[in-house]
């Protein structure tokens, strides 16, 4: 490496203070500047930091966004979701190969473009997308495809790949993005009209026990899935020890099929800014971090702008509304790994670690950023906080279900006349949903993304809410031209790409259930099979460390429980006495070759 | 005077201490709780699963929860028996485990886990893995092949030895043990009376040149089952 290149280094581990726990920062800009993480720069960023080498290379090799081998000046990654699938991703990844001559995760000689596949980019209502470099492109076709690999060609740029806006923000010069809203449906809560700095007066009139009071009034739950109280949650930060209290918002949404925190940033930014300076308040912490997923990097210097204007209204940093609360928010970049939306891995993130869960207890209340009691919170939660504080907690609590207050905002995508996103009171029966959506003519739905369930159509009168069809906000729509075990595969194929391989069921469990779920659609399994696929499902549920591994064989099981048919239709006896599954033609091949021909017995 | 905990294991009442997990109460009493990534007096990393068992009704691993008054554990029931058996079962695929001819048969605390619970040979399919082997240290050997991704190594090392010298890269099933050095272990500042080395329950990290100084047939596993002198601290 140079000393051009080392000094460059040097001065990234620099710019960041040589701090040890801003590893995402220092590994993104180095990746930015050199287009991979040379071996050299481990050494020195490690050096700089006051680490070790290895613990370097162990960040680096775990986020999907970063490379040791040099990569091309503008990587291409498609998304390989099941819903850009279902919208023709294969053809527009044909003309991308034929395009630049390389296959996927190859960069051409000239070392200018790269390839690759991506899971999930959050773009499922105007798929098949893809990134390249930070710029997103939407609703490709063959034709558009053609025409990026020419303009990359050509000037190179993936800025002027843009040729139309996007509605709404997405022109704003910030973001100059042709991402669309698809905002179909705005309800009473999430997409009101905006009057910043309201809700956090109002709070901060009150005393933080009581905010939290009026937080837990309003019966307000977790967005993000897993659906814990969110006052209650403040209420532990709050009481824990520790003066540095810390609030972060889960801004890594990337359970396949989920985009309604995209809008939210997009659209409604002052809200959730002031819904964490409202839950900074109440739990007591001076600072704020909003985890971006690297898939939304084109949206941060938009958000930067926003943070920057209520800094100048007082309504951010030191003394906010003139009521002595000091508060400020800092913006930390993801770099592509599922597992960090699960939230003691997304800390372990901001500490600039590998993305790996955390064991708990202690939970992140009590210990969680760099051991500070800690609050995260989804980005929905906390634009719900501003409104239970703007209207009060009676409003919010007037929506929605018995056990689920207030309204949901749902993702959907997949065959339906309208995808985008719906903001629908928690109770809605999926029907409704689908009736809105115009998609009456759905075979099943797949709610909650891959980790949640497959609903056939019986059960399409349950409601939407957490106790019966719960949902971070996924909602996939197959029409009864889909292969669902193929839907499966895909979904069993995400979670063995995004498992952390902290724990064993996980790591290898996953990678069983998809060779083992593989037999069935390739027609060689028989019953034995269909005992051992539960097993390994029920292994991995009960066993895994964290929420991933603990959903992972949820498609497995949403098959088995609600779609059996599917399974058993696949199923072969046993013939000659060996297994469907064995393959004893290719087994032989080897020695039948060496004899010059084939067995007389099989 | 801290109030008392406890605990019931399989209908068995069991005292505790605060602080202690569930697995070192269960222990001091003499009732064993199955475990591979878990060691004395590395802290507890909760990676290889083995140690679960249900806690009012929910999944825990043993090594992390720790002991609360009026628990009702399950720990030796066919249930929690068959999921301990399919995740031992799952780390034989994952690698290559060559038994029959390993040097650390019989001190090899895998297969005798998997023999405690009445596994001769994995029900679930070879992975049949490509993995590297590592010889570039004088008296230490790295093989990949028989690596659990225990951590014992990697925990050992930066807490026992002061060292680093390793650390786990990639992620899922790319997930592997890395050394502080560009290539090999060979490179690195590791010796061979480092925790870390001593430390591993398989035969991923070996001592050159020892492999036979105690006979088969007088190793740790081959006469009890692994746990067996826990378990006879109950009886005495």
């Amino acid at each position: 490496m140079s000393e051009i290149l080392s000094s460059q280094v040097r001065a990234i581990c620099r710019e960041y203070a040589d701090d040890r726990t801003r590893m995402m920062d220092i590994v993104r800009a180095v990746q930015a500047a050199l287009g991979y993480v040379p071996s050299e720069a481990l050494d020195l960023i490690a050096e700089a930091v006051g680490s070790h080498r290895v613990e370097v290379e162990s960040v680096v090799s775990f986020y999907a966004f970063f490379s040791k081998t040099p990569k091309g000046k503008v990587i291409v990654r498609l998304c390989d979701d099941i819903v850009d699938e279902m919208a023709g991703s294969a053809a527009v990844a044909e003309v991308f190969k034929a395009g630049l001559g390389i296959d996927f995760g190859q960069t051409t000689p000239d070392g200018a473009i790269s390839l690759e596949w991506t899971p999930c980019i959050g773009m499922c209502d105007q798929a098949p997308a893809a990134m390249v470099n930070e710029v997103i492109v939407t609703s490709l076709s063959t034709d558009s495809a053609r025409a990026i690999v020419e303009g990359l060609k050509t000037h190179g740029d993936p800025k002027r790949l843009i040729r139309r806006l996007g509605d709404g923000n997405n022109a704003h010069p910030l973001i100059h993005a042709a991402v669309v809203n698809h905002l179909r449906q705005p309800g009473a809560v999430i997409f009101a009209g905006e009057q910043p700095g309201e809700a956090l007066r109002k709070a901060l009139s009150m005393s933080p026990v009581e905010v939290i009071r009026e937080v837990k009034a309003s019966r307000l739950r977790g967005r993000g899935g897993a659906g814990f109280p969110t006052g209650m949650k403040w209420a532990f930060t709050r009481d824990a020890e520790g003066e540095d209290k810390i609030i972060i918002c889960n801004a890594d949404e990337g359970e396949p099929g989920t985009f309604k925190d995209r809008v939210i940033l997009t659209e409604r930014a002052n809200l959730l800014f002031e819904g964490m300076a409202i839950g900074g308040y109440a739990i007591g912490a001076a600072e704020g971090l909003v985890y971006l997923r690297g898939e939304y990097a084109y949206l941060k210097p938009y958000l930067e702008h926003v943070l920057a204007q209520r800094r100048a209204s007082g309504l951010l940093g030191k003394d906010i509304c003139g009521q002595g609360f000091d508060f400020d928010i800092r913006i930390q970049m993801g770099a592509g790994a599922y597992i960090c939306g699960e939230e003691t891995a997304l800390i372990s993130s901001c500490e600039g670690l590998r993305g790996d869960p955390k064991n708990r207890p202690p939970f992140p209340a009590q210990k969680g950023y760099l051991g500070r009691p800690t609050s995260v919170n989804n980005v929905e939660t906390l634009c719900c906080v501003a409104r239970v504080l703007q209207h009060g907690a009676g409003w919010f609590a007037q929506f929605g279900s018995k056990g689920s207050a207030g309204t949901k905002l749902l993702s959907v995508s997949g065959d339906c006349a309208s995808p985008g996103v719906y903001e629908f009171p928690f109770g809605v029966t999926l029907r409704e949903v689908l009736r809105a959506v115009g998609a009456e003519d759905a075979a099943a739905v797949q709610v909650g993304g891959p980790s949640g369930q497959l609903v056939p159509p019986a059960r399409f009168d349950e409601i939407i809410c957490y106790d019966h069809l719960a949902t971070g906000g996924a909602v996939v729509v197959f029409g009864p031209q889909r292969d669902l075990l193929h839907v499966v595969a895909k979904y069993l194929e995400f979670f063995v790409e995004e498992s952390c391989g902290f724990c064993t069921p996980c790591r290898v469990g996953n990678v069983l259930l998809k060779n083992q779920h593989e037999k069935f659609v390739a027609g060689r399994a028989d019953l034995e099979d269909l005992a051992q696929i539960k097993e390994i499902a029920q292994t991995v549920k009960a066993t895994s460390r964290c929420g991933l591994g603990q959903t992972s064989p949820n498609p497995v099981l949403s098959l088995l429980r609600d779609f059996p048919q599917l399974y058993e239709a696949n199923i072969k006896p046993a013939e000659a006495g060996l297994r469907p599954s064995f393959d004893i033609k290719g087994a032989l091949k080897t020695a039948s070759d060496i004899i010059g021909r084939e067995s007389r017995i099989y | 005077m801290p109030k008392k905990i406890a605990i019931i294991i399989d209908d068995n009442v069991v005292e505790a201490r605060p602080g202690q997990t569930i697995l070192q109460a269960a222990e001091q009493a003499g009732v064993y709780i199955p475990r591979l990534c878990w060691m004395k007096p590395l802290e507890p990393f909760g990676g290889c699963r083995l140690c679960t068992v249900k806690v009012n009704g929910r999944y825990q691993t043993a090594c992390t929860q720790p002991a609360a008054d009026g628990q009702i554990i399950e720990n030796e029931t066919e249930e929690i028996r068959a999921f301990r058996r399919s995740l031992l079962d799952m780390l034989f695929v994952e690698g290559n485990h060559y038994c029959m001819f390993c040097e650390k048969s019989g001190d090899c605390e895998l297969q005798a886990q998997a023999y405690r619970l009445g596994i001769d040979a994995p029900k679930l399919p070879y992975l049949f893995p490509d993995r590297q082997v590592d010889a570039s240290h004088p008296d230490i050997m790295v093989d990949h092949n028989r690596c659990i991704l225990c951590a014992r190594c990697v925990r050992a090392s930066q807490d026992l030895d002061g060292k680093n010298v390793f650390q786990f890269v990639g992620r899922g099933a790319h997930k592997r043990v890395a050394v502080n050095a560009e290539a090999n272990l060979g490179e690195t500042n590791a010796s061979v009376r480092d925790g870390a080395i001593s430390m591993c329950p398989v035969g991923a990290l070996i001592k050159k040149g020892t492999g036979y100084h105690t006979p088969i047939g007088q190793r740790s596993y081959d006469h009890t089952p692994i746990g067996a002198d826990i378990e006879k601290k109950a009886e005495g």
